[in-house]
């Protein structure tokens, strides 16, 4: 079994890589919602306090001010856990940005149930289908540490809006530092041939350890790293439905209108394969995120015994 | 600089390009167009606001946010007037294609600050224009129109707070009080009074003034945005569907076009 290392969580990257940005981009100003210790925008504010704006705990307000600094010229990033900015927000975001098609940026931390302790009300799990219902927008989610310092910076240069999605706990080291990722192309991280297991974020890890824990009983599974859910990755996917017999969307978000969602509706117009979903269904609770993870069937195994359980239909 | 009496000239032919734009598209809303008219004559025509039609994105340019979007006919005839937009476009309000949608659209016609028509969000939008002119140490003022009924949206209080704690003395907010919203009158609705101490209590500079008066209207206005301190807002009490008799405090035109007798009506009127 593969030894994962797990180092800092995304929302510490985005903030890290954010405050380098700025040196080189005066024209980036930073927002935030009351949350700026949680998601880090803190430390652009502590290095450029000139360009950083707490509104307070107002987060359609946050919106429409980002609207209006990207009207202006300048390129905002606004934060806030994902699910108080992609929900409170969402009509700003609607009205006042996609409508538009202003190039303002958003980052949702706290994302999924592996927030843990603080229970449901904090988990940002529907923020994805939100951000992907909006025409034109971009959406990211970056694995790890060198994802983001990757990816982040191909954000400046994007002629539209753009959702990021960062987590709170530490995320498994999916990516060495240097590597270089592609926004809209999706990453092979593991080689395999019957089974593609197609996910993002901190569900990367879980699904290269349920791909070993296959390999040992003899099924070649490979893994995708779909960190932009749109544009979604079209020749990716064709390459995986071409290069599969069958296809394992894994994500720690809503099922209805996530990431499955999306490859499924690709995959039917490609090469229709048989396909199966491991997230989200409903509300979770408080607990540990390694509890959480394996109540809610998002854990490594979980993810093994759906993957078996789509290879043996396979046989059968 | 226009006379009073030729800015009130103006406000009755930008009066008679709104009935006339809405009857042609048989839909719209005059009601709450007809009331912001004398507020909009003199931003853009009583050397209130600096802007140049043949330099549109002019970096030390005033912006002007219609946040009430529904308003959108008033606005369209004003930039037709001055320049920014052929007269000819007008008939084509609402039409399929056209520049002119039924609430503004920044991606249909650039010459916009921003698109609208979902209530409450003009004074946020307007906010971030403020600090990047702040930023940029750029001369201009930002005059965000709001409907009445639209500050029952919480986002305008949000917003109110904000422009208020960060002393934002270049955004310039008027409240178009014709007393009527979709439904009803504001009273039976959501009572806004006591509405100018709820903006003092916000820490706004108030001035309410008879919206129609052109003198006062252009004196509030001149005034405004000279607070070192405070944004500033502009209570204009108006009359919804003000100059059409038939359509002054009738809430039946709100969202209704005229008829066919009806325009001929009005347009005599507004001889």
């Amino acid at each position: 079994m593969r030894d994962i290392k797990f180092s800092k969580a995304t929302r510490q990257a985005y903030g890290e890589v954010l405050t380098v940005l700025g040196e080189t981009h005066p024209e980036i100003i930073v927002l935030d919602a009351d949350l700026s210790k949680s998601t880090y925008s803190n430390y652009f504010q502590a290095r450029y306090p000139e360009r950083f704006i707490n509104v307070g705990i107002a987060e359609g307000n946050m919106v429409g001010i980002a609207a209006g600094l990207a009207a202006s010229g300048k390129q905002p990033f606004a934060s806030s856990f994902a699910t108080f900015l992609m929900s409170k927000g969402f009509d700003q975001m609607r009205q006042s940005i996609a409508y538009p098609n202003l190039k303002a940026r958003f980052c949702g931390s706290h994302a999924g149930i592996s927030i843990g302790e603080d229970g449901p009300s904090q988990m940002g799990i529907e923020d994805l289908a939100l951000a992907c219902a909006l025409p034109g927008f971009t959406v990211i989610v970056p694995a790890d540490e060198a994802a983001m310092q990757s990816l982040l910076p191909q954000v400046l240069e994007i002629n539209g809006p753009v959702y990021i999605r960062t987590g709170r706990i530490k995320s498994a080291v999916i990516y060495e530092a240097g590597t270089v990722l592609k926004i809209g192309q999706a990453s092979v991280v593991r080689e395999g041939r019957q089974l593609t297991i197609a996910t993002m974020g901190l569900m990367i890890g879980e699904s290269l350890i349920a791909a070993d824990l296959l390999e040992q009983e003899g099924y070649s599974v490979r893994v995708m790293d779909f960190h932009t859910l749109k544009p979604i990755d079209i020749p990716g996917i064709r390459y995986m439905a071409e290069n599969s017999e069958a296809v394992l969307c894994v994500e720690e978000h809503l099922l209805d209108g996530g990431l499955g969602s999306i490859i499924a509706r690709e995959v039917a117009k490609i090469r229709p394969l048989p396909m199966d979903f491991v997230g989200l269904t409903d509300y979770a609770e408080s607990g540990t995120p390694e509890e959480l993870l394996k109540h809610y069937g998002l854990h490594a195994v979980n993810i093994a015994d759906t993957a078996r359980k789509l290879l043996k239909r396979l046989r059968s | 600089m226009r006379t009073i009496i030729e800015l009130n000239s103006l406000a009755k032919s930008i009066r008679r390009d709104i009935v006339k734009m809405i009857a042609a598209a048989g839909s719209g809303h005059p009601g709450g167009s007809l009331s912001l008219v004398e507020i909009m004559v003199a931003l853009y025509f009583g050397d209130i606001m600096n802007h140049d039609a043949k330099d549109p994105k002019g970096k030390n340019r005033d912006r002007f946010v219609l946040s009430k979007g529904h308003a959108a006919p008033v606005l369209y005839a004003v930039l037709a007037e001055a320049g920014y937009i052929s007269k000819d476009l007008l008939p084509t309000l609402r039409k399929l294609g056209s520049p002119l949608q039924g609430h503004p659209d920044l991606r249909k016609l650039d010459i916009l600050e921003i698109s609208s028509g979902s209530l409450g969000q003009g004074i946020s939008v307007g906010i971030g224009m403020a600090l990047a002119a702040r930023l940029d140490h750029l001369p201009g003022k930002i005059y965000i129109a709001v409907g009445d009924g639209e500050i029952n949206e919480g986002q305008i209080w949000e917003a109110a707070l904000f422009a208020g704690h960060h002393h934002l003395n270049n955004l310039i907010v008027i409240v178009d009080h014709n007393g009527f919203q979709l439904d009803e009158a504001n009273r039976k609705i959501l009572d806004l009074n006591p509405l100018a101490d709820k903006w003092a209590a916000f820490n706004w500079n108030v001035m309410v003034i008879d919206g129609h008066d052109m003198a006062s209207v252009h004196g509030a206005l001149q005034k405004a945005g000279q607070s070192a301190e405070k944004p500033t807002v502009i209570i204009a009490k108006t009359v919804k569907g003000k100059g059409v008799s038939f359509m002054e405090n009738n809430n039946k035109f709100h969202g209704m076009a005229p008829t066919e007798t009806e325009l001929s009506q009005a347009l005599a009127e507004l001889e």
